[in-house]
């Protein structure tokens, strides 16, 4: 069974190990590069992606700002279509109502569909505990699974998994929990496909029940959208009796024809490809046709603590494509377990903190932080989640969070000593006449060392490490401006 | 107070600051929709066969054919009730079984299966089955690993919104663009996992008009 | 057009040759350009770190040493971005908690703020400002500048008009080099990892000065690349733009180098 985040070290600490695992950045920068190569060839095939891009976010932004009453109308239209609609306010709750629905139904396992939110809330753990099986039937999620792993991708958890690793993974493990994999397994990527195949087929004919998220529930009709690659969806979403969806509250979308931007976005940000190759919507129970008992479990789990932040409330907005991870420098480079959540990379940073709440625990308050700010991942988002606005007010509200504490922390002294020093010209000036005076008793040195300064000991050296420092120069632009009359009397040999 | 009606007092706490809702969002146009026809057409045949979906054109009076060819000989041919028995004239009757309510290890048992559809999309190479009678349920154009479908000229329109407006989400849909596939080992995309690991698609125009 | 150098606090302390640079380079072209003596720092080091109200007396004193200018011009697309869509955010929240009511109105007013090669392009009009540089330069589009101001091609503009300069392509030049103000302290190994890749393509690249519109960037940049011996300098923008024949002989004469920061930033 997969592993769970609890007791993650910050974002730092983790990401400094998984820096140090060359084959993890090899596995993570390939895989990375191809789908920003793919995404880029399907985003530019879109002569209006902007406008569509614009109608996306509209769309989302729109169901949040009456999200009462949309989830409201999406109950009822459910209701009318057969459906049972129960509300949980935390992940405890909704494993509570899935365990007691596989409960009701005396079943010791149950096939899930690939769903963020079942990760969120911890729910195979949870089926595992009352002694039901949690099938993961997507590939990544099956290699995570059988590898006891955790998942380090939105789209594709097991993306730090290479093809000799996965092969191992299922040669060792499949065995044990149903059909083997074939004794000439090979490392082919379409052998691998095969052997899932063949390994979870006895589990999709017998199973009677079947977990499924959602990525969108559509206020007006009542109808759920599932969309995914394999088809293992599909055969979770249609042959069992009994279906029960966890749906986040933020994934509701008002109409159905609003849909229509947020299925042009999506396949192209998620995996570059026009479409994804199967796309299946349900409404309710469908007389004679897959699962004659369905169930949708509406979750908040702090979204309603998110959608009460002004700034962070975009973030809402995710549709889960991952476009921000497969772009970002920092995801690029540490992978997804660094972030400590199922929500890794760019979002992860912003969405954790908004869903869990800034001041609670370290390990989260670090995640605003684990960003350059470089603006990649704002413009791949397809629903324009400005992601660099969002880290920098929840970095204010870590930094807020803290402005009581009685023994203020070194960095905030210094924040506060740097913005005096800001308020005033001749505060700076006087700083510039101590790093002027450090820069010629510096300069007198010889050689290379009346350049750069090296290794620094103390705080200076997180920069030293690995970078040389310039000596500050004796004479700051203020003195150069002054002694110059603004440049106006520099001769040449103040041409510097 | 129930986890409801907290939820739904939270929700309405959290949005207390918003007091202008925007209308509903306006679609911004598709692609093509101003290409001729067969300019549409070609894209589409382009597109599906791009995502490695097996497309082959014909006149309508040569249907019968194209799906007979599509399907290995032999073959047992799951049908749905209300597909027009020319569309199957070119197998053996006794290739050809019905669903009477098919478990999922009988279907398990079944090769392939011939279904119409709903509406193709050009832009994206994709077929939507609405499923009515002439597609069947769910379970048959999933379980068996090869799936024959009969696009005609006409159900083809330019980009996913024509599709979302013809659509009605009262009934389940299923939009398929090439045969099952993943990208999840290494992120390169390899075709064949659970779905129908063979999708043909035979585009039917009209008399002439290819 | 009274024109106003927003120097910035990382150039005033460390850099100054960029400010000078930028003096020369503007007063070739017929801008008098001043030097409001009141300012200090656009306040983005605290913004971006989350003291947003430690960022309050930097906005201010920023508004106030800008204040009846009729542009404000800056070596740094960073500092250009913090000033265009951080500033009234600081103000907002100043006022909100009751410090430095007028701040929002102050920042409102303030005179638009462009980065240099926008100023260039876009506000004289030029592309070729007479420089000459005989060197073989890469460019690395800083991120601030590709992505919050868009400052686009500008930049690659100007420098393909300098006589004598030969550009070369920056393999995976979008991509960040790592620098990200605290993130690079903070996030310190991570940062260098980003670094390494950064200096890797660089020199890859043959080129003999890597070029960029953010000191802070070049820093670090330039930081590793010193670090490793690599032989390659860091110049600002500024710097090749400002560089004429006459400079060039100086420093041929002098053997000094034309960037005044030095090669080893």
């Amino acid at each position: 069974m997969s592993g769970t985040f609890v007791g993650m070290p910050k974002f730092p600490g983790a990401a400094r190990e998984a820096l140090a695992d060359t084959q993890l950045r090899y596995n993570l920068a390939h895989a990375t590069g191809t789908i920003r190569g793919k995404r880029a060839a399907v985003v530019g095939e879109v002569e209006n992606w902007e406008e569509v891009r614009l109608a996306g976010a509209a769309v989302k932004e729109r169901a949040l700002l009456e999200l009462d009453q949309r989830l409201m109308q999406l109950e009822g239209a459910l209701t009318a279509r057969g459906a049972t609609v129960h509300w949980a306010r935390d992940a405890a709750e909704a494993n509570a109502i899935v365990t007691g629905i596989a409960q009701a139904h005396a079943v010791d396992e149950v096939v899930k569909v690939k769903s963020m939110v079942t990760q969120e809330i911890g729910l195979n753990e949870a089926l595992e505990a009352e002694g039901i099986a949690a099938w993961e039937t997507d590939l990544a999620e099956l290699i995570v699974q059988l590898g006891g792993d955790l998942p380090s991708h939105i789209l594709v958890p097991a993306i730090h998994r290479n093809r000799a690793e996965v092969r191992e993974i299922f040669l060792r493990e499949m065995a044990k929990v149903g059909r083997p994999a074939p004794a000439g397994l090979t490392d082919e990527p379409a052998v691998l496909a095969g052997a899932a195949r063949e390994h979870l087929r006895e589990k999709f004919l017998r199973a009677k029940v079947a977990v499924s998220g959602a990525n969108f529930a559509i206020a007006d009709s009542g109808t759920l959208v599932v969309v995914e690659s394999e088809g293992n969806g599909r055969m979770c979403l249609t042959l069992p009796e009994v279906l029960v969806s966890v749906v986040g509250i933020e994934k509701v979308v008002s109409t159905w024809d609003e849909v229509d931007p947020l299925l042009r976005l999506l396949p192209r940000s998620s995996t570059g490809e026009r479409m994804n190759p199967y796309t299946s919507t349900w409404t309710g129970v469908t007389p004679g046709d897959g699962p004659q008992e369905v169930h949708v479990v509406l979750l908040d789990n702090g979204r309603t603590r998110a959608l009460a932040d002004e700034v962070g409330r975009q973030a809402l907005r995710c549709i889960r494509c991952s476009a921000c991870l497969n772009v970002c420098p920092v995801y690029e480079r540490t992978g997804g377990h660094a972030y400590g959540s199922v929500y890794p990379g760019p979002i992860g940073a912003i969405l954790n903190p908004l869903l869990k709440g800034t001041g609670v625990d370290e390990q989260v308050d670090s995640l605003p932080y684990a960003s350059s700010l470089c603006g990649a991942c704002f413009e791949a988002c397809p629903v324009r989640i400005d992601i660099p606005e969002v880290l920098v007010h929840l970095r204010s509200k870590v930094v807020d969070g803290h402005r009581d504490d009685r023994i203020p922390k070194p960095e905030a002294v210094a924040f506060k000593a740097a913005g005096w020093a800001f308020g005033s010209a001749e505060r700076l000036a006087a700083g510039e006449r101590v790093s002027g005076l450090a820069g010629k008793v510096l300069g007198r040195r010889g050689g290379r060392k009346a350049q750069v300064l090296g290794r620094l000991p103390g705080p200076g050296g997180a920069w030293t490490d690995a970078r040389d420092l310039p000596v500050p120069p004796t004479e700051s632009f203020r003195e150069w401006w002054e002694r110059t009359d603004g440049g106006r009397e520099e001769d040449d040999d103040d041409r510097t | 107070m129930t986890a409801r009606e907290e939820i739904l007092a939270h929700v309405r706490a959290a949005l207390a600051d918003v007091d202008a809702i925007p209308g509903p969002v306006v679609s911004p146009a598709g692609a093509g929709a101003d290409d001729p026809r067969d300019v549409v057409l070609e894209r589409f045949a382009e597109r599906v066969a791009d995502y490695r979906a097996e497309v082959v054109r014909c006149a309508s009076d040569e249907v019968a054919a194209a799906v007979a060819a599509a399907v290995p000989g032999g073959a047992r041919v799951v049908v749905p009730d209300g597909l027009a028995a020319e569309l199957v004239a070119g197998l053996a009757p006794e290739q050809l079984v019905a669903d009477d309510g098919l478990t999922a290890h009988q279907l398990d048992a079944i090769d392939a299966v011939v279904t119409a559809c709903r509406v193709g999309i050009a832009e994206t190479g994709t077929i939507v089955l609405d499923h009515q009678a002439d597609q069947g349920r769910r379970a048959l154009t999933l379980v068996p690993d090869r799936h024959v479908c009969v696009v005609r000229a006409d159900q083809v329109v330019a980009d996913v919104p024509d599709a979302v407006a013809l659509l009605d989400p009262a009934r389940p849909l299923t939009w398929i663009s090439g045969p099952s596939a993943t990208s999840d080992i290494e992120l390169s995309r390899v075709e064949g996992v659970h779905g129908p690991r063979t999708l043909v698609m035979v585009l039917v125009e009209s008399e002439g008009g290819r | 057009m009274r024109v106003a150098l927003m120097v910035t606090c990382v150039n005033d302390a460390m850099f100054p040759g960029t400010g000078a640079a930028v003096v020369r380079l503007l007063r070739r072209l017929g801008v008098d350009v001043d030097f409001p003596r009141g300012q200090t720092c656009c306040g983005q080091p605290m913004v971006n770190t989350g003291y947003l109200d430690e960022a309050v007396p930097a906005v201010r004193s920023f508004v106030d040493a800008f204040a009846g200018y009729d542009a404000v011009v800056t070596p740094s697309g960073s500092c250009a971005g913090s000033a265009r869509h951080q500033h009234a955010l600081v103000a907002k929240r100043a006022a909100d908690n009751g410090k430095d009511p007028g701040l929002v109105d102050a920042v409102a007013a303030g005179p638009p703020t462009y980065e240099l090669s926008e100023f260039l392009v876009d506000v004289l009009g030029v592309t070729d400002v007479g420089a000459y540089f005989p060197h073989t330069v890469t460019y690395h589009p800083t991120c601030h500048s590709l992505r919050m101001l868009g400052v686009g091609e500008r930049p690659r503009r100007l420098l393909e008009s300098v006589r004598g300069l030969r550009l070369v392509e920056l393999p995976g030049a979008d991509q960040c080099c790592g620098f990200g103000g605290t993130f690079a302290l903070k996030n310190a190994d991570t940062s260098v990892a980003m670094g390494a890749d950064k200096v890797r393509h660089v020199r890859e690249t043959g080129a003999e000065v890597l070029v960029a519109g953010d000191n802070s960037c070049l820093m670090h940049i330039g930081g590793m690349l010193s670090r490793q011996r690599s032989g390659v300098r860091v110049m600002h923008l500024a710097e090749i733009l400002a560089s004429t024949e006459a400079t060039t002989a100086v420093e041929n004469e002098t053997g000094r180098e034309a960037g005044s920061a030095g090669g080893a930033r």
